[in-house]
């Protein structure tokens, strides 16, 4: 019987093995080193401020793992000797493979700066790194985050949950710049601030100082921040330190062809850790989100299981996030600033907003980015997969909508800011069910 | 603030408490000081007379005799105390919840894993201890609550002239305070939440107005075998056919015989209409939310005082199992006794009918619903009776799994499996083993709370009914 290995028990690794046992009954081994059972990371900071417990935040209960008849090993793999396919562990024996997974994920970005070894020094990745902020959550009084971005701005939330004094600094001029447009940073920034967090922009941190434990940090404009933790959320690179010297080739992170098999025949890397050599229009060489992860899972799993090598299509775009009390929510490429040839709407009212992007020439739908408004994905998906016009999606807002029942309603509203600012006649449609209009 | 109201709520408790030991009682001139020796007495009274008496005709009459005699500050006065008690404790109850506005939607559910009467440990046990005591002693053994039921006579007047409240009136006002006090939280904490504004509201309309005040002023009218709670029905309701002279039948071979003239034709043309033709259609277009989370008594109490709880309820696999097991069981036991029951009731034989009504009373509607269901909050969750025990539940249950409109849609792939949805779903449903499969939840158990949809950190969730 042939022997699957998996490195890695993230979403990327598990979600393969699920979709391999659909199609296979080969022998499926999922090592890791991070924790005994699959966990959901972005679970992490509901667990920390205790709206969860850790065993809440496992997709799959214990039965899972015996009923499908994966293998697990919690253990380290120090090497790999990828001719004579052999895993070297840290306690445990070797394991042989046929085929191999690299789902290792990611490793929090360091700074290496001065100081940034010292004691209250930390980011926020993995099980252990939530441990260890467990531990010192009674001793933080006074706290900065670095990066503004997703991870950020959690640790932000939990850090004010236990009632830290937070500066939140941010290298570049607005939030999550590298995704949001101008009005986006600041509709976001406004509400961060509201919780009474102070972010300095433009900003980074030259050093820290202190004896064993962090006291200081000294920022690039010479200001000097007494602190008794630091949170380093600077982004996340592929955790691929163990295979460097080896025959597999890599970049950033491990390169992989459209169908996820590396330059080692038999031997394949899927997740955060996965480099695309030729990644799909618009879709970064490495994605680093759940979505993408157990996309690609999925895709491979179904590959090894069948025995075929489709290429990955993951479909149109989705994503979400959230930033304390505002829910995100993305559909389709929306980027930063729109491009050439692209017409933008912006819609805000309150603590909602969203942007929509369509094409100037053929009024073809490009995306949306929804603020604490709900959209329904199956609908967008269907949208996007079929290049619908603009004036399609603002008729059917009603049924697109997936905000609570009794909420108050905005559709009306915005179409008719949409039809005076762009200068259209759209009328909106009655509500139906949502899987009418996309069978249609 | 928070801690002045936990004060408050702490000093009404302890006067509460009290008021049961401050009266004396009076008997032919001679003056007791403790309850003890007047049950002491009542019992040797019994026993001389020789006569069969029931249990339950003891209970009444042991407690009617205790209230009776019952004297001093407490029955002097039964305002001042009431203030003292229910007032204070109200208080105090409005100064803690306030504290919720200062909490933003998302952090209205943090930290219940760390604190401790929410988290199982000491408080919680303590809070367990009390609500299990208070049961025991509201059903079995009210004459010890006999001052408490002189604390709310005078709201008792309001609805008769003697002015004398029983332990269910007691009990009734209880309910109707604790929801109302628990649904002020509720409003406050989800404040942003139409939904739950407009369920919470609802749940505690039914409760005010048809469980405790509607019951109250029929009775008044027309005597208490009439006090009805037009809201409730078979088989939650399982002695529908056989209890509050609604129908009562001749211990002989009698036929049928309704004795409450035109309104007991009513109730009971109106009791079958509800759960023969009303339940299904509203089950159908609406699940079976409508009453479990909007109208029911249970439901009402699970939603407010259950609140904090929720959080607790068993969502392994196997406590699914044993819920099917247990739900259905019971369903099938009381659609059995009713089949006895009306058989019983045309025939005039006896047969095990009186000891599967009177076992079925004692384990399912007084041990089971009450004293696990409501007692066990604080440690297996807010809808342990609703979950595993309500055959009203069970009965709506099958309807809305096999033929409903209403789901909990999930929105495609957006689910991050973070498990805040399982986690605080108070009927232990794994709500995320479905959501990351993109997967609608149809559920038996599910009573539409809307609490999934509103943890949920990427707004994946939704209540609708299919168009």
């Amino acid at each position: 019987m042939k022997h699957i290995v998996i490195i890695g028990n993230g979403i990327s690794g598990i979600t393969a093995a699920r979709y391999i046992r659909k199609n296979s009954d080969a022998q499926i081994t999922i090592i890791s080193a991070e924790s005994q059972y699959f966990f959901s990371r972005t679970a992490l900071m509901y667990v920390f401020m205790g709206q969860v417990r850790f065993e809440d935040t496992y997709p799959y209960d214990q039965d899972f793992y015996r009923k499908n008849r994966l293998n697990l090993v919690f253990d380290r793999v120090e090497s790999i000797d990828f001719s004579a396919k052999t895993l070297k562990l840290k306690a445990t024996d070797s394991i042989v493979y046929d085929e191999l997974i690299l789902a290792t994920g990611s490793k929090p970005r360091k700074l290496n700066i001065e100081g940034e070894k010292l004691e209250g020094i930390q980011g926020l990745y993995s099980k252990q790194d939530l441990e260890k902020l467990e531990n010192k959550r009674n001793q933080i009084q006074k706290a900065i985050v670095l990066g503004g971005g997703l991870i950020g701005v959690e640790l932000v939330e939990m850090l004010h949950y236990q009632r830290a004094e937070v500066d939140f600094v941010v290298r570049e001029s607005g939030f999550w710049a590298e995704v949001l447009c101008e009005k986006e940073q600041r509709f976001i920034e406004e509400h961060i601030q509201s919780k009474g967090i102070r972010i300095h922009f433009n900003e980074e941190i030259r050093s820290f100082e202190g004896e064993g434990k962090v006291c200081q940090a000294f920022t690039k404009s010479g200001k000097k921040i007494e602190i008794d933790f630091a949170g380093i959320t600077i982004g996340v690179e592929p955790n691929i330190e163990f295979l460097k010297n080896s025959e597999l080739e890599l970049q950033e992170g491990i390169l992989v062809d459209e169908d996820f098999q590396t330059n080692i025949p038999n031997v394949y890397a899927i997740g955060d850790c996965a480099e695309h050599r030729n990644p799909i229009q618009n879709r970064k060489k490495i994605e680093q989100l759940w979505y993408t992860g157990k996309l690609q899972g999925k895709q491979l799993g179904e590959n090894l299981g069948k025995g075929e090598s489709q290429k990955y299509e993951p479909g149109p775009w989705f994503n979400s996030a959230k930033f304390f009390d505002i829910e995100f929510q993305n559909y389709g490429f929306v980027s930063n600033t729109k491009k050439e040839g692209q017409s933008e709407f912006i819609w805000k009212k309150g603590n909602k907003m969203f942007r929509l992007l369509f094409d100037s020439n053929t009024d073809e739908f490009i995306g949306i980015n929804a603020f604490n408004l709900k959209f329904r994905h199956p609908v967008f998906d269907h949208w996007l997969r079929n290049k619908a016009g603009v004036e399609e999606v603002l008729q059917n807002l009603k049924t697109a909508s997936f905000d609570g029942e009794f909420s108050k309603k905005y559709e009306e509203e915005i179409v008719r800011a949409f039809n005076q600012e762009i200068g259209r006649n759209v009328q909106l449609k009655k509500k139906m069910w949502y899987q009418k209009l996309i069978s249609k | 603030m928070r801690k002045l109201g936990w004060i408050l709520v702490f000093v009404a408790i302890g006067i509460f408490i009290s008021t049961l030991f401050l009266n004396h009682y009076t008997v032919l001139g001679k003056v007791f000081p403790g309850k003890s020796q007047i049950l002491q007495m009542i019992d040797l009274g019994v026993q001389d007379d020789q006569k069969s008496i029931s249990t339950s005709e003891l209970r009444s009459m042991k407690f009617a005799m205790v209230k009776q005699m019952s004297d001093g500050p407490v029955k002097k006065h039964p305002i001042s105390f009431f203030m003292l008690t229910f007032g204070l404790a109200a208080l105090g109850s409005i100064l803690i919840f306030i504290e919720s506005f200062k909490k933003s939607a998302s952090e209205q559910n943090l930290g219940v894993f760390h604190q401790k009467l929410t988290s199982r440990k000491w408080p919680a046990y303590l809070l367990l201890l009390a609500l299990v005591a208070f049961y025991v002693l509201l059903y079995w053994f009210p004459y010890y609550l006999v001052e408490w039921t002189i604390l709310v006579d005078p709201i008792a007047q309001l609805f008769n002239s003697e002015g004398q409240a029983s332990h269910w009136f007691l009990y009734g006002f209880m309910y109707s305070y604790i929801m109302t006090l628990l649904g002020i939280r509720m409003l406050i904490k989800y404040r942003h939440n139409n939904y739950q504004i407009i369920r919470t509201i609802t749940v505690w309309f039914f409760q005010i107005v048809f469980a405790f005040t509607i019951p109250e002023i029929l009775a008044s009218l027309n005597g208490s075998w009439a006090a009805i709670d037009l809201k409730n029905m078979w088989p939650l309701d399982y002695d529908f056919f056989n209890n509050g002279g609604l129908i009562t039948y001749a211990t002989e071979s009698q036929p049928v015989m309704v004795n409450g003239g035109g309104l007991g034709l009513g109730f009971l043309i109106w009791g079958i209409v509800l759960f023969a033709v009303l339940v299904p259609i509203l089950v159908y277009f609406f699940g079976k939310r409508w009453y479990c989370s909007w109208v029911c008594g249970c439901g009402g109490l699970a939603e407010t005082l259950g609140d904090a709880f929720r959080h607790l309820s068993d969502n392994s696999l196997k406590a699914w199992k044993i819920e099917r097991w247990m739900v259905h069981s019971v369903l099938v036991l009381a659609i059995l006794m009713t089949i006895l029951t009306l058989f019983t009731m045309f025939t005039g034989v006896w047969g095990v009918t009186g000891f599967i009504q009177e076992w079925y009373g004692f384990l399912i509607g007084s041990v089971f619903a009450g004293v696990i269901g409501t007692g066990f909050y604080p440690v297996f969750g807010n809808r342990v009776w609703c979950r595993f025990g309500c055959p009203l539940a069970a009965y709506m249950g099958i309807i809305q799994r096999f033929k409903s409109r209403f789901r909990v849609t999930v929105n495609g792939d957006q689910c991050i499996s973070c498990g805040n949805c399982s986690t605080h779903c108070e009927m232990g449903i794994d709500v995320k083993a479905y959501a990351q499969k993109g997967q609608d939840i149809q559920r038996a158990s599910c009573v539409g709370c809307g609490i999934c949809e509103e943890v949920c950190p990427r707004g994946v969730l939704k209540l609708e009914n299919k168009k």
